[in-house]
C-alpha cells in the first residue's frame, strides 16, 4: 500500500509538469498582459516597457516558463501582480475562508442527504421516495448562479434579513463574539446556495448504495431468521451500505480546498475561487498559474485518495 | 425483425405459448422507460422546451436582436416577457437562446463522445503502451481543472476578440475536447472485459481487421454507456455553458444564450425590480437540465440488465 502511494505521488510529477506546460502556454496566448490591463492612456511607451521589463514579460514564452518552472519546483510561484505578494501567500490567506464555506456546506449536505437517502431505499417507490427522488432531481439541476442570484434576491432584498455579499459588514470593527456571528450571517446565504446544489447528488449516492445492500441474500437471511426491521436497515445493511460513500467522502475532501468560483464570486466571498477568478479577468498571470497548479493537485490527490479508499474498504481490490 | 417473426409463428402454431411472448432487448427497454414515470416526465419537458425553441420562434414576430423603443418594459400584451435594455422581446430571446443552449450541450457531447469513445476504445483493445499512453493523456486531462481553464480560454477569446459567432463553436469544441475522460475510461473498461469474450475470439477466427472488430463488434456493446453519459453529460454541458454565459465568457452579445441573458442579474436595478429579465432564462435552464437528467436516469435504468421490477 505504502509502495503504491509512493508511486502514484511520483507519478503525479510528470502529469503536473505538462500541466503546467499547457496552462503557461494557454494563460501567454494571450495578447495582453497584466501592464495592458492596467496601462493608463497617460503611460508613455518607454514606462509601460520598464514595467514588463520589471515583471519579465519582455521575454519569450519558452524562457518565461523556464523560469517560473525552476522557481515553482523550489516552491516559489512568483509575485501575484495585482496582490504584490507572494502566491503562496496569496493562497494561503484565502483557502481557508473557501473551506470553511466548502466544509459546512459539505457536512450540512450529508446530514441531510444519508438519512433521506436511506428512507428513500426502504420505503422504495413509496411517495416519500418518489417526492425526494424529485426534489433530488431539482437539486441535481440548479445552475449554482440561479440559485445564489435567487436566494439574494429572497433573503437579503425582498426580506432584507441578511447581508447581501462579503464576509463581515463593512466598517465593522465587531471582535469576538460580535464578529463571529457578523460572519455567520454572511456565511449563511453561500452555504445555503451550496448546500442545496450538492445534496441531490449525495442523496442519489446513498440510495442507490443503500438499495444495492437491501437486495442481497445476507439481508434477507438476516430478515429470515427473525431480526427486527430496524437492526436488519441500520446494523446490517447500513454498514455495507456507506462503504463507497464513505469514499466518496474521502475522495471529495481535497475539492473542499479548490473553492466554488461562481458561488463565491456572486456572493463576494473573499475565497479561493473568487480570488482565482479576478486573477483571470485582471491577468494576474502568476497568480492564475498558481492558482491552476493548486486545482490540479487537488484533483490529482482526490483520484488518489478514491484509489487508495476502495482497496482499504474492499479487500477484494490488489493494488499495484 | 426475426424475433418477432417466431413469436408470430409460435403463437399462431400453440395457443399454450401465449404468454411467453420474447421480447427483443430493444423492447424490454423501451417498455421499462414507459413504465418509469420520471423519464416520462423529462420526455414531456423536454419535447415541450424544444418545440419552444425551435418551432416558437416562427410564432413570434420578433427576432432576438430586433431593437425597439420600449426599453425595459414589464411584461404585457405587445411583449409577454416584456423588453430588455434594447427594447428586444424577452420572449423571442428566451426562444433563441434556448436554441443556443441545447445546441452547444449537443454539440459538445457529440464531440465528446467520439474523442472518448475512440480513444477508450483503442486504449481497451490495443493494451500495453498503446493504453498506457492514451490513460496517461486521459489521466492528464481528467487533472485539468475544467472551470478555471474554460474561464481562462474565455477570457483568451475576449482579448483575440473572437466573434459572437465563433465563439458558439469554440465553446462547442472546448467543451467536448475537456470532458471526454471520463468516457474515455468507461469505454475502455468495458472494453477490457469484452475483447476476452468468446465472439471476440470468433472475429479473430474470421481473420478481422483490427478497424473493423473494434467498430463493428466491441464498440455496438458499449452503446448502452455512451447513451446514458452522453445523456447525463448534455445536462451537465448545458449547466456549463450557462455558468460560463452568465460570467461574460461564454456566448456574448447579440447572441442570446440562457446564460448570458442571465448577466442583466449583475445591475442591482434590473435585479432588484426587473426580475423578468433574468428569472425566465433561469427557469428555462433549471427545467431543461432536469428533463435531460431525469431521460439520462430513466435510461440508466432500463438499459441495466440487473434491474427487475
Amino acid at each position: 500500500m505504502i509502495q503504491y502511494t509512493v508511486k502514484r505521488v511520483l507519478k503525479m510529477i510528470p502529469t503536473l509538469l505538462v500541466i503546467s506546460v499547457i496552462f503557461f502556454a494557454i494563460v501567454n496566448m494571450t495578447p495582453g498582459d497584466f501592464v495592458d490591463a492596467k496601462a493608463n492612456p497617460n503611460m508613455s511607451a518607454e514606462k509601460i516597457a520598464d514595467l514588463k521589463a520589471i515583471y519579465g514579460l519582455d521575454k519569450p514564452i519558452p524562457i518565461r516558463y523556464v523560469n517560473w518552472a525552476k522557481n515553482a519546483i523550489q516552491g516559489n510561484f512568483g509575485d501575484s501582480l495585482k496582490f504584490k505578494q507572494p502566491v503562496t501567500t496569496v493562497l494561503k490567506s484565502y483557502v481557508w475562508n473557501s473551506f470553511s464555506l466548502a466544509a459546512i456546506s459539505f457536512a450540512l449536505s450529508l446530514l441531510v442527504a444519508i438519512p433521506i437517502g436511506i428512507i428513500s431505499a426502504t420505503k422504495q417507490y413509496s411517495a416519500f421516495d418518489r417526492t425526494f427522488t424529485l426534489l433530488t432531481f431539482i437539486s441535481i439541476s440548479l445552475p449554482s448562479f440561479f440559485v445564489a442570484l435567487i436566494s439574494i434576491k429572497i433573503f437579503s432584498l425582498d426580506l432584507a434579513v441578511l447581508p447581501i455579499g462579503g464576509m463581515t459588514t463593512a466598517g465593522s470593527k465587531a471582535t469576538g463574539i460580535a464578529n463571529f456571528i457578523d460572519i455567520l450571517k454572511h456565511m449563511f446565504l453561500p452555504v445555503f446556495s451550496l448546500t442545496l446544489i450538492q445534496v441531490g447528488s449525495w442523496v442519489r449516492y446513498v440510495r442507490t448504495s443503500m438499495l444495492e445492500v437491501i437486495r442481497q441474500d445476507y439481508i434477507r437471511t438476516a430478515r429470515a431468521k427473525g431480526l427486527k426491521e430496524k437492526v436488519v436497515i441500520y446494523k446490517h445493511a447500513l454498514r455495507n451500505g456507506l462503504i463507497p460513500i464513505v469514499t466518496f467522502i474521502g475522495m471529495s475532501i481535497p475539492g473542499l480546498f479548490a473553492g466554488a468560483i461562481i458561488t463565491e464570486t456572486i456572493f463576494t466571498w473573499p475565497g479561493i475561487g473568487k480570488i482565482g477568478y479576478e486573477a483571470i479577468l485582471n491577468r494576474d498571470y502568476t497568480l492564475v498559474m498558481g492558482f491552476n497548479i493548486f486545482m490540479a493537485v487537488l484533483t490529482l490527490l482526490g483520484n488518489l485518495l478514491s484509489d487508495i479508499l476502495y482497496a482499504v474498504v474492499d479487500p477484494r481490490i490488489k493494488l499495484k | 425483425m426475426m424475433e418477432n417473426a417466431i413469436n408470430k409463428k409460435s403463437k399462431a402454431g400453440n395457443s399454450k405459448d401465449k404468454d411467453q411472448i420474447i421480447e427483443t432487448p430493444g423492447q424490454i427497454v423501451i417498455k421499462r422507460l414507459l413504465k418509469n414515470r420520471f423519464a416520462m416526465l423529462g420526455f414531456g419537458l423536454l419535447i415541450a422546451i424544444i418545440l419552444f425553441s425551435f418551432v416558437g420562434p416562427l410564432f413570434v414576430k420578433y427576432g432576438y436582436n430586433t431593437q425597439s423603443s420600449n426599453v425595459k418594459m414589464p411584461p404585457s400584451a405587445i411583449n409577454i416577457l416584456g423588453t430588455d435594455y434594447l427594447g428586444r422581446d424577452m420572449l423571442a430571446r428566451l426562444m433563441y437562446g434556448g436554441r443556443i443552449s441545447i445546441l452547444v450541450g449537443v454539440v459538445s457531447v457529440v464531440i465528446e463522445i467520439i474523442i472518448g469513445t475512440l480513444i477508450g476504445a483503442a486504449a481497451g483493445y490495443y493494451g500495453g503502451k498503446v493504453d498506457n499512453i492514451l490513460m496517461a493523456i486521459t489521466d492528464i486531462f481528467l487533472a485539468l481543472p475544467f472551470l478555471p481553464v474554460i474561464l481562462v480560454l474565455g477570457s483568451l477569446m475576449s482579448d483575440l476578440k473572437v466573434g459572437s459567432e465563433m465563439r458558439i463553436f469554440a465553446l462547442m469544441f472546448i467543451l467536448g475536447i475537456l470532458s471526454w475522460p471520463s468516457i474515455a475510461r468507461l469505454v475502455r473498461a468495458e472494453i477490457l472485459s469484452l475483447r476476452e469474450q468468446e465472439f471476440m475470439q470468433a472475429t479473430e477466427a474470421l481473420g478481422l481487421k483490427d478497424i473493423r472488430k473494434i467498430v463493428k463488434h466491441l464498440i455496438p456493446n458499449v452503446v448502452p454507456t455512451i447513451i446514458v453519459n452522453a445523456t447525463l453529460g448534455v445536462a451537465s454541458a448545458i449547466l456549463t455553458e450557462s455558468a460560463l454565459s452568465y460570467l461574460g465568457m461564454g456566448v456574448t452579445e447579440p447572441i442570446p444564450s440562457w446564460g448570458n441573458m442571465m448577466t442583466v442579474a449583475n445591475k442591482l436595478a434590473d435585479f432588484q425590480k426587473r426580475q423578468w429579465l433574468w428569472i425566465p432564462p433561469g427557469i428555462c435552464i433549471l427545467v431543461t437540465v432536469m428533463a435531460v437528467n431525469l431521460i439520462g436516469d430513466g435510461l440508466r435504468d432500463a438499459l441495466d440488465p440487473k434491474m427487475k421490477r
